[in-house]
């Protein structure tokens, strides 16, 4: 098999449900994304979407109530899937993709200095000794923009800013060739989020690394995206490259998030959509947006398929 | 609630503890109840001592013999009365009992009452076993009342030559062995003056005793059972109720208002977090008075500043701070308004469960104290029942039962609590839902 | 040293237009730290010399990152936070001399809108309960007169049918309704002033400008004062008349929205307005222009203007020396920056 021509990541009707007691949460419900080497796609969508769960999916980090967890997650073209969780433990999870999850930085344990829970992964996954882990950790720390010296200290003696660049060296600190982000600057200020948002860029030109990148925050988002994915109840509704898709988004619900958005430096006048997600416990037959759609039609009420050709899909029957 | 079985069952358990008090209160009104349990031989004397239950029977293939009494003056003994001349009058009475047990009972007892002016009374009794025979056991004048224990009578054991009345009774006189069938009493009486009267009460104690079994006082447990359960019930709800809203009011107030009132209340509680408990309550009972309601007291005013003053601080520390609070003194509500509308019913999640789980710590304790000899000297409570059995010895001597018995009501109370304490936690508290 | 600080000061332009209704001067807001529980430890000095004056129906933001006192200085206005030195007169009342009943009253005329729309609801409380609490305190005593105001201000934030809302508890509703409750609550008592703290950021992108177009809605129709309370600068022109900037502890930058979104003066709200994205696809292929640091400790600020040492147009022996008066390049547009001398 020729390795050259298979993507980074390819996911194949990725399936994640869970049992609670008022029903099946379908938090990820049929998602198929595809992303390069060296590139980042950001996965965009309001709260209760499931973006997280999507997450969750891909590095397989499964809550107990899981009812449904199938599809098919190629990895530089292994199914990963089918890995047992050993394997995928020692060839996956940190090894290959890492993940830093939503609040990272209020997650690094108290007690224990960030250098060595920075070089933590790296003796688990790798199974490097402590000191080369803290090296690999002290190389990380001057790509994420952490003084070497901050090793030594322990998590309440850094800022917000800092610590999220910990957690950030955490995930690196294994070299792997992608990077989930889980809402990586939500919760930290405007000039501290600009410079995660420009230690991501650079770690991208530095390392070739790879990003999925899942936010809720549309303009800071633009920041790393080269492709954009939509994710409305449980689903990707629209995929594209970014400069295609900020400019002219296709599917009604992304042109409304877009028009939604506050903008700087243009006069236009937001727009909100009316009315609420549907729940994921309880979602609706055929197209799950078109309770809100402005441009519903009768053959809304069947499932749309993933219309479009290349990078640019949108899953509405507009476009068919 | 119905999706824990745990609940469902500590709940059925509750339900069951709380009809039980109710129950025990309406069949056997308080006054009674202390009468019963206060009261000695005139009142228990027709029950056997250290008789097991009686439905020891029905696990035992050889059967202990069970207790009863009957009278004449309700009818339960049959008595004849033939007038003879000159107010003089016979009478005969009779009682034909059914013996198909496999052990003696420990003791047969005749109450006579008679009513005479001058000329006691003469009686002659005799027993007629199922093979024929028939024994004579005592002839005597009355006094206006005489007991007769068959087992003491010194001139019977002379004349039959046995030290064992009671299962020579019983058995055949050549093997020994004991003879079941139906045994008569007969009391063949004469009384002299046209006004006298004879009454008797024939009393069997048996081996086994009624639902409970009886102790070292011929008491029937099922009263101290029965009783036990409202006592427990009201020590360990009051005792918890008032702990648990105590120390989270005043916590509530230390935290809202601060400076020297947390300061103060954080001392005190450091203080009572190293004052021994128990020695104090040892104390009280031994020194002042060993009334339930001074020991609740007690121990409301000694559990309030304990740990759980601490955690809840911690906890509401951080409620202080949270934005509804803030929005509240925006827009003017008072300080009082805000730590018993806003801050406390934050808590109340937390209290319930905690309130109903603690209520079997305070069960115990108040049965604890009634084994350590402070219980209170006049209610009937489980823990009374395991200090009478064990200063009686009641378990080396093989009287388990008188053990088990408080014992077990004690576990089912406080594994019923436990249980839906723990089931109402994860229903108010859903962070520790099993997702 | 000391002595020319407070000249400095003093030089400030008096603000006293008689129209004004919240006037604040020289305004200091410090907390006191303590070691160990008793020893004195220096001041948190979280507002530190703040003036600006409010006219009724005007609405103004203050834009600053966490940290820089723009909650201290909040709280203050909202008669939770007892100044330290300075003036606060709201509608003819100085909140200096207020205590007891004076400041519950004071607290009654202003309106609080607060930025996580859960966490401002009490949970156990229904959204009835909830409205009704501030009226009951405000002493309205008949039940009726309570319900007829709830339904009217709920019809005010359009949630409808108000029946259906009454008896819900928070966690029922969603985040756009929750916060719509936060809003009727601020304008139960119909208040001259509502202090909105970043009340769209906790929101969903779709939901955000819908509470935005309300809150703007309402200050139309009640010509009310607002202090919009934010980071976010992309919200700013469609809500406020007037930007503030604040930076440890005071305002570094005041002017009308256009004039500072157009001709940001001062270096640190250019980085600001640098740092802040649209949505384009450009973006992806240039760093930001982020100054370098973090913002300083409020208990122990630089010396000189405060942003000195992050500043890419720092002049020494003076930037670090003095601190810079608010000056005005322009009419109506005032910064606090020695570039503009």
């Amino acid at each position: 098999m020729n390795t050259m021509s298979h993507k980074l990541l390819r996911i194949e009707d990725l399936v994640l449900h869970f049992k609670t007691r008022l029903g099946t949460v379908q938090a990820v419900d049929g998602v198929d994304f595809e992303l390069d080497t060296n590139r980042a796609v950001v996965i965009l969508g309001e709260s209760g979407c499931g973006k997280s769960s999507l997450a969750k999916a891909i590095l397989r980090l499964l809550p107990r109530n899981v009812q449904k967890y199938s599809g098919e997650v190629y990895l530089q073209g292994t199914d990963v899937m089918q890995f047992d969780e050993e394997q995928f433990r020692h060839n996956v999870r940190w090894a290959a993709i890492s993940l830093v999850p939503q609040a990272a930085m209020n997650a690094l344990n108290p007690v224990i200095k960030v250098g060595e829970q920075v070089a933590e992964p790296a003796i688990v996954h790798l199974g490097v000794k402590r000191e080369a882990a803290l090296n690999l950790a002290r190389r990380m720390f001057q790509h994420v923009g952490v003084p070497e010296d901050f090793l030594e200290r322990y998590p309440f003696e850094l800022s917000g800013g800092m610590r999220q660049r910990v957690a950030l060296a955490m995930a690196l600190v294994t070299s792997p060739s992608l990077i989930v982000l889980d809402e990586p600057t939500s919760a930290l200020d405007l000039l501290t989020q600009a410079n995660i948002m420009n230690v991501l860029k650079r770690i991208k030109q530095e390392l070739g690394t790879s990003f999925i990148l899942i936010t809720h925050d549309i303009a800071t988002s633009s920041e790393l995206a080269d492709e954009v994915a939509i994710m409305y109840a449980g689903q990707i509704v629209e995929v594209g490259h970014a400069r295609d898709f900020f400019p002219a988004p296709l599917h009604p619900y992304a042109q409304m998030l877009m028009a939604s958005v506050p903008r700087l430096r243009s006069e236009s006048d937001p727009m909100f959509i009316t009315g609420q997600p549907p729940s994921l416990v309880n979602l609706p037959t055929g197209c799950r947006f078109k309770a809100r759609c402005p441009f519903r039609f009768d053959k809304c009420e069947r499932e749309p398929l993933m219309f479009g050709k290349n990078s640019r899909k949108v899953k509405c029957w507009l476009y068919e | 609630m119905l999706y824990y079985p745990s609940a469902i069952v500590g709940l059925l358990v509750v339900f069951l503890l709380v009809f039980t008090a109710i129950y025990a209160m309406i069949k056997i009104p308080y006054n009674e109840a202390i009468r019963l349990w206060r009261g000695g031989e005139e009142v228990w004397y027709q029950n056997p001592k250290f008789a097991p239950p009686a439905w020891f029977n029905l696990f035992s293939s050889k059967k202990y013999s069970e207790s009863f009494a009957v009278k004449t003056s309700d009818g339960s003994m049959t008595r004849e009365v033939t007038p003879g001349a000159q107010g003089t009058s016979t009478m005969s009475i009779a009682y034909t009992f059914d013996f198909s047990y496999d052990y003696y009972p420990q003791e047969l007892i005749l109450y006579f009452t008679s009513s005479y002016e001058e000329k006691q009374p003469f009686i002659s009794a005799e027993w007629l076993t199922p093979d024929g025979r028939k024994i004579r056991l005592v002839n005597m004048a009355l006094s206006q009342k005489q007991t007769y224990r068959f087992s003491q009578d010194e001139k019977l054991k002379t004349r039959l030559r046995t030290e064992e009345v009671i299962p020579y009774l019983f058995s055949d006189p050549e093997t020994g062995a004991l003879v079941k069938g139906e045994y008569q009493l007969l009391i063949t009486g004469a009384a002299f003056e046209p006004d006298a009267d004879i009454n008797v009460e024939f009393v069997s104690h048996g081996q086994v005793y009624g639902l409970a079994g009886t102790d070292q006082a011929r008491r029937d447990l099922v009263v101290p059972l029965l009783w036990g359960a409202p006592i427990a019930l009201a020590f360990g709800l009051i005792a918890s109720l008032g702990t648990s809203v105590l120390t989270m009011v005043i916590a509530a107030l230390g935290t809202w208002y601060g400076g020297w009132i947390d300061e103060l209340i954080q001392r005190i509680t450091e203080i009572n977090l190293v004052l021994p408990f128990l020695s104090i309550l040892i104390m009280i009972g031994t020194f002042y008075s060993r009334s339930i309601w001074v020991i609740l007291g007690a121990t409301i005013l000694l559990s309030i500043f304990t740990g759980a003053i601490k955690s809840y601080r911690s906890i509401f520390v951080q409620v202080k701070e949270s934005l509804y609070i803030e929005a509240a003194r925006a827009y003017g509500a008072s300080s009082p308004r805000i730590v018993f509308l806003y801050l406390i019913p934050r808590m109340i999640p937390l209290l319930i469960p905690g309130l109903v789980s603690s209520v079997p710590a305070f069960v115990f304790l108040e049965a604890s104290l009634a084994v350590l000899g402070l219980g209170d000297p006049v209610l009937p409570t489980w823990g009374k029942i395991i200090e009478d059995a064990n200063s009686n010895g009641a378990l080396y001597r093989g009287y388990y039962y008188w053990i088990l018995e408080p014992a077990t009501l004690l576990m089912i109370t406080g594994l019923g609590f436990a249980m839906l304490g723990f089931a109402l936690d994860r229903i108010f508290n859903p962070k520790l839902r099993d997702v | 040293m000391i002595t020319e600080l407070r000249d400095l000061k003093m030089n400030t332009p008096k603000i006293n237009e008689p129209q004004a209704l919240l006037t604040i001067q020289d305004l200091r807001v410090w907390y006191e730290l303590r070691r160990f529980g008793f020893g004195h430890a220096g001041y948190v000095k979280a507002v530190d010399g703040v003036s600006f004056a409010l006219a009724e129906g005007e609405t103004v933001a203050v834009v600053g990152e966490s940290g820089c006192g723009k909650s201290s200085l909040m709280k203050t206005i909202l008669g939770l936070n007892i100044p330290t030195s300075g003036e606060v007169v709201f509608d003819g009342e100085n909140l200096s001399g207020l205590k007891g009943d004076g400041l519950q009253h004071y607290r009654f005329k202003v309106g609080y809108v607060q930025q996580d729309p859960y966490g401002a609801l009490p949970p156990f409380m229904n959204v009835q309960k909830i409205l009704e609490e501030p009226l009951i305190i405000s002493g309205m005593k008949s039940r009726e007169e309570r319900l007829a105001r709830i339904h009217k201000v709920m019809s005010e934030v359009k949630l409808h049918p108000v029946e259906d809302f009454l008896k819900k508890f928070p966690h029922m509703l969603s985040g756009g309704q929750q916060q719509r409750i936060v809003i009727a609550r601020a304008m139960l008592r119909e208040p001259k002033l509502i202090v909105a703290d970043e009340p769209v950021s906790m929101l969903d992108a779709s939901v955000r400008v819908e509470i935005l177009k309300l809150l703007r809605a309402l200050q139309e129709s009640h010509g009310l004062s607002v202090i919009y309370i934010t980071h976010d600068l992309s919200t700013v022109k469609y809500f406020s008349r007037r930007i503030f900037v604040m930076y440890a502890g005071s305002l570094i930058e005041k002017a009308d929205t256009r004039q500072l979104l157009g001709n940001p003066l001062h270096p640190y709200t250019h980085a600001l307005l640098a740092a802040t994205s649209d949505p384009e696809a450009r973006n992806a292929e240039t760093f930001k222009e982020v100054p370098p640091g973090e913002p300083p400790s409020l208990v122990n600020p630089p010396t000189g203007c405060r942003f000195h040492p992050r500043c890419p147009r720092f002049m020494a022996g003076l930037c670090d020396v003095k601190f810079p008066p608010d000056l005005e390049p322009e009419p109506g547009h005032f910064v606090a920056c020695w570039l503009y001398q």
